[in-house]
């Protein structure tokens, strides 16, 4: 997984679809914020299918992670440097404003 | 396909996927070969399993003129290092999906799906709107009907 693989991270949906993902993310996260494919998230390049959502609940956040074999898996994080971040370049989908 | 016919590609990139389903490499070395005759400069992409099988098909790298590491170059293409006029995506499972239409996003280049395997249809359907072209053959093991679609392809530039 590249440095998102040295990372303390949680699985929380394997075998992922991202709508699944996105769901998930808008019913269980405080905050999500829509990105591109190809957004850095702990400076790996995101894949995915567009908009992809990253969930944010104080400094842990939620995203999906595609590796080519496996598929998607949603991971929970904590950093509170990329969820400070993340809030910052982001657009913000939850709460709207 | 409605859309004109793109130009003729100066450089090309082949993204491979899984190597789970025979038809990838097999496809995989032939489009090499093929843009290689038409003058194309071609980087392929993959995974360390994918990469060895083809490497071990093409000992000589008569075809693979340029191999390397499937993040690496997603990472170059996204931070604008790196592109190239055309991406061929292998795709027979969801997580292709994902690459292709990221591909689709952060390239330049023309993003072609190549979509083979047993839920092909499936696959294609997933892909629609995501700024691909998509050429989708159901199979797993025959590599001539996709072989067949993607030539039609490289033929079309020519025209």
């Amino acid at each position: 997984m590249g440095c998102i693989e040295k990372l303390d991270y949680e699985v929380l949906i394997r075998h992922a679809s991202f709508p699944e993902a996105a769901k998930y993310i808008r019913s269980n996260c405080a905050e999500a914020y829509e990105v591109r494919p190809g957004f850095k998230i702990f400076d790996k390049a995101m894949i995915g299918i567009p908009p992809v959502l990253i969930g944010i609940d104080g400094d842990t956040l939620t995203f999906p992670f595609t590796k080519p074999c496996h598929g998607t898996f949603l991971l929970r994080v904590e950093d509170a440097a990329e969820a400070a971040r993340i809030r910052i370049v982001a657009k913000r989908v939850k709460p709207s404003h | 396909m409605n859309e004109p016919v793109p130009q003729k590609p100066e450089t090309a990139l082949i993204l491979l996927g899984c190597p789970q389903v025979p038809v990838q490499t097999s496809i995989a070395l032939w489009l090499c070969a093929a843009l290689k005759k038409q003058g194309i400069t071609c980087l392929v992409g993959g995974t360390p399993a994918a990469r060895s099988l083809l490497e071990v098909a093409d000992p000589d790298h008569h075809y693979l003129t340029n191999v390397g590491d499937l993040d690496a170059i997603i990472e170059e293409i996204a931070d604008g290092k790196r592109d190239v006029d055309a991406v061929f995506v292998l795709i027979h499972n969801d997580a292709g999906v994902a690459y292709a239409a990221t591909m689709a996003e952060i390239s330049a280049g023309t993003t072609y799906a190549l979509i083979f395997g047993d839920a092909a249809e499936e696959r294609a359907q997933e892909i629609e709107g995501l700024g691909c072209r998509v050429i989708a053959v159901k199979g797993s093991h025959n590599p001539l009907p996709l072989k067949r679609k993607v030539q039609e392809v490289l033929s079309s530039w020519d025209a």
